[in-house]
């Protein structure tokens, strides 16, 4: 609870200075909005349904590509972990596509794919699927030798080995793996949606592009509050619980290293 | 394969060790792990492999329970040729080997869910019954982390003993632990055997805790790996740690100890 007044005290405090900037007159009302005039157009857009729809179209392709980036990915990364040669070709194409920013896979995409939801989903799993092959091996590749021997006197072989021991043994490399592969697609996905325009769907980036090119400063300021707020959502709902059950079963704090 | 008995006594043999030889290529050396071993363990007999580090001892209780191969030579455990690791001979490691995602019971089920002919209701009387014998009831459902040393060695051992195997292998499994949770574990294991009559075989570096829980005690030599001295420890059970009877084995064993440790010296 102390917590929550804290956290509230320092946002409110913010706001303050920016409505004070605001009102100090410096800067024109054009380049920077105040406040106000912020939460004014993203209550008109929730009101008339253009932030929700916008969001849902976001999601979506946020969702299915992440989902099919780790689909991809998890085995991927199982797989590298086992042999040597697939470390050294597989993992190696890995982690030198990971350091590519997801955003230079965007004129390929559309070159291949054109302006669809396909080039969108292309994007974002290649945004997410390196970085969770990445962290995939290595989680796989540290666990202590030790459990797989004491599983396999007692008879865990094959397939119940990697998904009763090395699946959950390398979870705190997963979850991580899974979070950083989740940041990778959010900020590639927005990349994509800021660049190109498509007919299918009228994504957050695109609202966040058309505010640019209308100059409506508070839609831009607006829309990326909005951002932020999903992916602090996401952040909470989809991996603190993982990593608070980490924390129970494994006795570490994830979070803290 | 007719008389499958050992000169001591004559029960049968449970595990035979033929011939067994093992040497591993580290950096630049091919180090002789173990030469030429060969020993046989009658059935229920508590057997403490003792020597300096580097004799081989823990390889050779892998070779046992099938987790490395031998270069030459085999094991064979009821008469069988031992091919890989199998329920009929678990491990109990010196580090807890527990998994860190399940809770203690989790961990004392895991080998009974692996045996198909059991139902679901007698896998969980099982892991009860052992959790109980081990005395942590009432840490059924504690975290590994949450558990002491001790305790976690506790779960080890219920959880090795739960699928009933015929043969405990024991690689130092108290080592880490300290002298007064050990003294306690010294007696609990003393007493499940007495119950269980399990084969078992139990590597240590520690000559009084060998003489303590050893029906013989295997006096290893290092490089190469061999069996230096054999000696038989006929003291009543349940064995003390601390009692005088077991000072004179003591004396006499590492007296032994210290002799393979100077023959590598100079060989």
């Amino acid at each position: 609870m102390k917590r929550l007044v804290i956290a509230l005290i320092f946002f409110g405090a913010l706001i303050v200075l920016w409505d004070l900037a605001v009102r100090s007159g410096r800067w024109s009302v054009v380049l920077l909005p105040s406040p106000i005039s912020v939460a004014d157009y993203i209550w008109t857009a929730l009101l008339d349904g253009t932030l929700l729809d916008a969001a849902w179209v976001t999601l979506k392709r946020l969702f299915v590509g992440y989902i099919a980036g780790v689909i991809i990915g998890l085995p991927l990364g199982l797989l590298t972990s086992t042999s040597q040669v697939l470390e050294d070709t597989i993992g190696a194409l890995a982690l030198g596509l990971q350091t590519l920013p997801s955003v230079c896979w965007v004129p390929l995409a559309l070159i291949w794919f054109g302006q669809t939801e396909g080039a969108m989903l292309f994007v974002v799993i290649m945004g997410t699927v390196w970085s969770v092959i990445i962290a995939t091996d290595n989680g796989a590749r540290n666990i202590p030798p030790i459990y797989a021997r004491a599983a396999r006197t007692m008879g865990s072989e094959g397939f119940h080995k990697w998904t009763r021991v090395i699946l959950p043994a390398s979870l705190p490399f997963l979850v991580s793996g899974m979070k950083q592969g989740w940041a990778f697609a959010w900020r590639s996905l927005m990349a994509a949606e800021i660049y190109v325009t498509i007919l299918t769907g009228f994504g957050l980036g695109h609202l966040l592009h058309y505010g640019r090119e209308l100059n409506a400063m508070d839609q831009v300021i607006g829309i990326m509050i909005v951002i932020v707020l999903i992916g602090w959502l996401a952040d909470r709902c989809l991996f603190s619980p993982w990593e608070r059950f980490l924390h129970r079963r494994w006795g570490t704090n994830v979070k803290a290293s | 394969m007719e008389p499958l008995r050992t000169s001591s006594d004559n029960r049968p043999a449970k595990l035979i060790i033929e011939e067994v030889s093992k040497s591993f290529v580290a950096s630049r050396a091919v180090v002789h792990a173990l030469d030429n071993i060969s020993l046989t363990v009658p059935e229920g007999e508590f057997l403490c492999l003792i020597g300096p580090s580097g004799c081989g001892k823990s390889t050779l209780l892998d070779i046992i329970a099938g987790l490395t191969k031998p270069d030459a030579g085999r094991v064979l455990a009821d008469g069988k040729v031992v091919r890989g690791p199998g329920q009929q001979r678990l491990v109990m490691f010196q580090e807890s080997a527990l998994f860190p995602w399940l809770d203690a019971f989790g961990n004392v089920m895991f080998g009974l869910k692996l045996r198909p002919d059991l139902t679901n209701h007698e896998r969980r009387k099982i892991a009860d019954y052992y959790l109980e014998l081990v005395g942590l009831e009432k840490f059924k459902h504690a975290h590994v982390h949450e558990l002491s040393g001790g305790m976690k060695q506790r779960v080890a051992l219920a959880r090795a003993l739960a699928p009933d195997p015929q043969v405990l292998l024991m690689d130092e499994p108290f080592a880490a632990l300290d002298a007064l949770t050990r003294d306690q574990l010294y007696s609990d294991i003393q007493r499940i055997w007495m119950e269980s009559r399990k084969t078992i075989v139990f590597v240590t570096h520690n000559v009084r805790e060998a003489v303590c829980l050893g029906d013989r005690v295997i006096l290893m030599s290092p490089s190469p790996g061999r069996i230096a001295q054999v000696f038989d420890i006929p003291l009543p059970r349940p064995r003390d740690i601390n009692s005088p009877d077991l000072a004179g084995y003591a004396y006499e064993i590492a007296a032994a100890l210290k002799g393979t440790l100077e023959g590598a010296a100079y060989e």
